[in-house]
Order: C-alpha cells, then structure tokens, then sequence
C-alpha cells in the first residue's frame, strides 16, 4: 500500500488529474453553495451575454447563467457516472467472476451474452436502448450501465482465470470453504487491481456517454442542466454567442481527461505490468 | 491458417445469431408496439387489428422472429413504415458517405498518429514526446461531438474555410467533396489517432528493450534500417489490433458525426429511425451496424493471424 501510494505521489500527472477531479467533485457536491445564480432562473434581460464580471462564462439564450448550469451540470454528470459505472461495475464482475470460476456451460453461456454485447459499439447500443426505453435519467443510467457490463465482465473473468488454480484457493477448495466464500473473499480482493483501474476509466466513459446522448437529445429530460444538453442548445447560438458551446464541452473535457489521466496513473502504481506508457 | 480461419468463422456465427435476437427483441420491448407508433394521434383499434394481421404482429414472437430472420437472409430487411422504401435500399444508399468518413478518419489516424508515436518513442523525455502525449491524452478525452462543434464554430463560422455541413459525392466534385468531409473525419478520427499514438509509442519503447535490437544495433545496421525494418515492424503488431477495435468505435461515432455535420450516413439514419419511432427502419441498422463490427474485428483478427507469426493454429 505503501508502495502504491509513492508510485502514485511521484506521477505528476496521476496528481494533477486527482486535483482535477477533487475539484470537479467539490463543484458537484457543493453546488447550491458555489452557483452564483440559480441555473433554473430564466432572465431575459440578460440573454446571450458574454462573459463579464457578472457572468463568467456568459448567458445562454433565456438568459440563464451558464457558470451556474455548468456548477450543476456536473452533479449530472458524477450521479450519472456512478450509478451507471455502480450497475455495469456489479453485474459484469459478478458474472465474469462466476464464468471464470466455474468454468464449463454456464462459462460459455455467459462469455457469449458478452460476446454479443460486445458486438455493438457502445454509444450506438446506449442509444438504442435509449430508444426503447425513452428519455429520462434513470433510463440512461442503465443503458450506459449496461453497455459497459462485458469490459467488467471480460476483466474479471480474466483475472480469475489467472489465479483460480493458486495454491490458496486449492487449499480453501479442499478445507471445504463455500463457493460463495471463496469468490468473494478469496477471489475478489486478489483481482481487484484491473478492476479499479477500469473502474475509474469507465467513469470518463460515462460522462462522455451521458454528454453524448443528452446532446442527441436521448438522455437526460430537456430542462436538465447537463453539459449535452447545454452543448446541443448552445450550438445553435454559436454563431452570436461562442461561450455557449464552448465551456459546457470544455467541463466535460476536463472531467473526462481527469478520469483518464488517474486511470493511467492508477494503473501505473497498482500494477507496473500493466503500463500503458512505458517509460 | 485456413483451419483458424474456419474457426474465428464458426466462433462468430453465434454471435451474429444473439445479434439478430437482440435486434429482434429489443425492439419488442418498446412500450406500446410499433402500429401504435405508427398510427400515432390516428389510432384506432380497427386499423391498428387490420395492419397488425398485415405485418404478421399477430403471431407469437418466436414464429415472427423466424419469419423475419428468414427474409434477412434472403436480403429483405423489411420496409421503411414512413417512406416505404426497402431498409436495405435505405441502408446501401446511405452507406458509400458513412464508409468514406470512417476511411478518412483511419487514414488520418494512421497517417499521423503512427509516424508521431513512433517519433516520440525514438525522442522519449523530449519536447516532442511531451506534446505528443499531451496530445494522446487530450484526444482520447475530448468528446467528438465537441469537438465538431468547435471546428464549425472555427474554421465554418469564423474562417469560413469549410462548409459547416452537408455532402457531396466524391464522384461528383472531388474537391468540394473533401472540403465537406475534412472537419467530420478529422472530428471523429481524432480520438482513434490518440489511441493509435499512444499505442504506437508504448509498443515501440517496449520493443526497443529487445536483445534483437541490441543485437541489429551491435551488427551495424543503420538507424534508419534499424528503426523501420526491425522495430517498427514488430510494435505495430499489437496496433494493427487497436486499429481494429477503433475501427469499430468509428462506426459507432459515425452517429453523432454525421448528425452534427448533416452528412447523409448510416448513422443518421438511425438516428432518424430513432427519432420517428420507424422500428423497422431501426432494426434494421441495428442489424447492419453490429454484422459490420463482427466482420471489422474478424478482418482485424484474420489479419493479426497473418502478420503475427507468434500466433499459432
């Protein structure tokens, strides 16, 4: 632990995406306190102003305050990304556990769910399940849960395959320790690396997904003040009023490349095998 | 080889058959059905009785599955409840703009992101290495849609350098062709590039640890030779990988691409199935978009096969 927290210290980078996020996270659970203007407020004497002391990031077309929408934007975009992550971070390790434990039929059945899974690109299969289910939050926390199921899956049931002839398992197998047991206690901690790494990735997935579907208008309710929903109103303003699509994308950026860079350094101090740069 | 290639075949054959059920039934599970859509404020049940019989939703699901699974082999996708037209038509029509968007991107990709991940790796802890992983952070997380919108806000509204949106077929005027598709592809293949760089540098840095480059630099070959024929030549094996998968992805990013750009694609279409409720239509791209991933990443695994001698059949 010690170690990892080192390896983790002396990667700026890793560092600079935690300070980020921690920033992003404040914003998110502070919000009410931190928005100068209520983002709902509709001021028509201020419509499309640019940015000023009053307005930082400017007004959008009702004259709402954009600072203030992005602020609250991001509790969408965190609640999004958690429970979405939450579902397919449960039911993709639960299954890929059990597929690599138990091996045989019911590891077939269960690789080849997430083979088909696997067989959509992920934005368009969210979208599709948008579509069936119709527009709302909580609809699009499972679709983007569900997309992301088979990586957690596929990780997983890797990772057990890689420890489940270890001797400690044997030796739990043969004193006669319940499945159950063994793979929560026994698996579970020992291949929990990959799995964390993944974890925050999918975080900046989700928040990408989240701002591209509300953007296609089949995430969130309209009036919702999400970074996709303020993209796709403020682009047809652009051509007047550039800070409109300008900083709800440039929030999602930020946040997105927070999660990717802790993603990378996380991956760097838990498990140097698994670098994605090498150095 | 052949053997391994009947192999990946049959192993997708599966696939391809949960793919179908998915695309069958998912669309089953829309509240209502797809004549209550299609009737829309003109509901009535008698209407909705008669075009039920009509389009077979009277029968059990199962037997309306096979009935339609059978048709798809023969090439019938169903027709289009709002325009009539046939969904492959639609499909095929729509198909030459969303092909060429993802052939740019991947060139873009390849033609910059291969060179600048290799460059970095030779330079590593230099300036160039910096912005280049700088850049392969950035385009990994910047969202495509965002960054179309910022092209159009730049270079089509500011500059006035290219149009904002629309098509124009290649064959019809080149020029203006290219001029419509640089900023669409450039949108969506930037993120594949960043992949591919990122890649390209890490597989390079790793291979350039190899005793065998040791030995090439030992027996004098050149730096130019060393670089091109020993070491770049066995890091872009797992890229080719990459490139495979991210092939994919484009297919998928296609949607919002062509939605922003108002380019004529497969990806609008869904959309616009998407947003008349025509389940036909949607099915039907659903169908296609997913049989074209399976077969990008049975390609990328066939020729993986090829190239990479360490696989063995």
């Amino acid at each position: 632990m010690k170690e990892f927290w080192y390896r983790f210290y002396k990667n700026k980078l890793a560092f600079a995406g935690l300070v980020i996020l921690l920033v992003f996270l404040i914003m998110a659970l502070f919000a009410p306190l931190l928005a100068p203007y209520d983002p709902y407020q509709m001021n028509p004497g201020v419509m499309l102003n640019a940015p000023s002391s009053d307005h930082l990031f400017g007004t959008d077309q009702f004259g709402r305050d954009i600072l203030s929408r992005i602020i609250y934007g991001s509790r969408i975009s965190f609640k999004v990304g958690i429970i979405s992550v939450g579902i397919s971070l449960f039911i993709g390790v639960s299954m890929g556990i059990v597929a690599g434990y138990y091996g045989g039929i019911l590891d077939n059945i269960i690789s080849r769910i997430m083979d088909v899974m696997f067989s959509f690109p992920q934005i368009f299969l969210a979208l599709v399940i948008m579509a069936v289910l119709g527009t709302s939050s909580t609809n699009l926390m499972i679709a983007i849960g569900l997309v992301y199921i088979p990586i957690f899956g596929r990780i997983a049931r890797g990772s057990v395959l890689s420890i489940k002839d270890s001797l400690y398992i044997e030796a739990a197998k043969s004193i006669g320790v319940d499945n159950l047991v063994i793979m929560l206690r026994h698996i579970l901690p020992n291949i929990m690396a990959p799995i964390i790494v993944q974890t925050t990735l999918s975080f900046g997935f989700a928040i990408r997904a989240e701002a591209a579907l509300s953007f296609l208008g089949l995430g969130v309710e309209a009036d919702v003040p999400s970074w996709g929903i303020m993209l796709n109103q403020g682009k047809d303003w652009m051509e007047m009023a550039w800070w409109n699509a300008v900083f709800p994308g440039l929030s999602a950026t930020l946040a997105i490349l927070s999660f990717n860079i802790l993603g990378d350094g996380l991956r760097d101090a838990l498990d140097p095998r698994l670098r994605n740069d090498i150095d | 080889m052949w053997r391994y290639i009947t192999k990946r075949i049959l192993v997708a054959i599966p696939v391809l058959i949960g793919i179908s059920i998915v695309a069958f039934f998912l669309i089953r599970l829309v509240p209502g059905d797809t004549i209550t859509a299609l009737l829309g404020a003109n509901y009535n049940p008698e209407q909705a009785a008669v075009l039920r019989t009509e389009y077979g939703l009277d029968r059990p699901l199962v037997v309306q599955y096979f009935i339609w699974i059978t048709n798809v082999f023969k090439g019938d996708l169903g027709q289009s409840f709002f325009t009539n037209q046939g969904v492959l038509t639609s499909i095929i029509e729509r198909l030459p703009v969303t092909f060429e968007l993802m052939i740019m991107s991947f060139l873009y990709s390849v033609f910059i992101a291969i060179p600048l991940g290799a460059l970095a790796s030779l330079k590593k802890n230099s300036l160039l290495d910096y912005t280049a992983s700088f850049l392969g952070l950035l385009g990994v997380s910047i969202p495509n849609f965002w960054l179309g919108t910022i092209f159009i806000l730049v270079f089509s509204l500011f500059l006035g350098w290219f149009p904002s949106g629309g098509f124009v077929s290649f064959f019809e005027n080149p020029i203006l062709n290219l001029r419509y598709m640089a900023m669409p592809s450039i949108a969506l293949g930037a993120s594949v590039g960043a992949v591919v760089m990122r890649m390209t540098r890490s597989s390079m840095l790793e291979v350039l640890k190899q005793d065998y480059i040791e030995m090439a630099r030992a027996k004098g070959v050149t730096q130019k030779m060393l670089i091109i024929s020993h070491a770049l030549k066995n890091a872009l094996i797992p890229v080719i990988t990459v490139l495979g998968i991210q092939m994919g992805y484009l297919l998928g990013g296609s949607v919002i691409i062509e939605k922003i750009f108002s380019l004529p694609g497969v990806g609008r279409l869904t959309l616009q199935s998407i947003t008349n409720r025509d389940y036909i239509l949607m099915q039907g791209c659903i169908l296609f978009v997913a049989f074209g991933f399976v077969t990008i990443n049975l390609l990328v695994d066939i020729i993986y096969a090829v190239i990479n001698p360490q696989i063995r059949y």
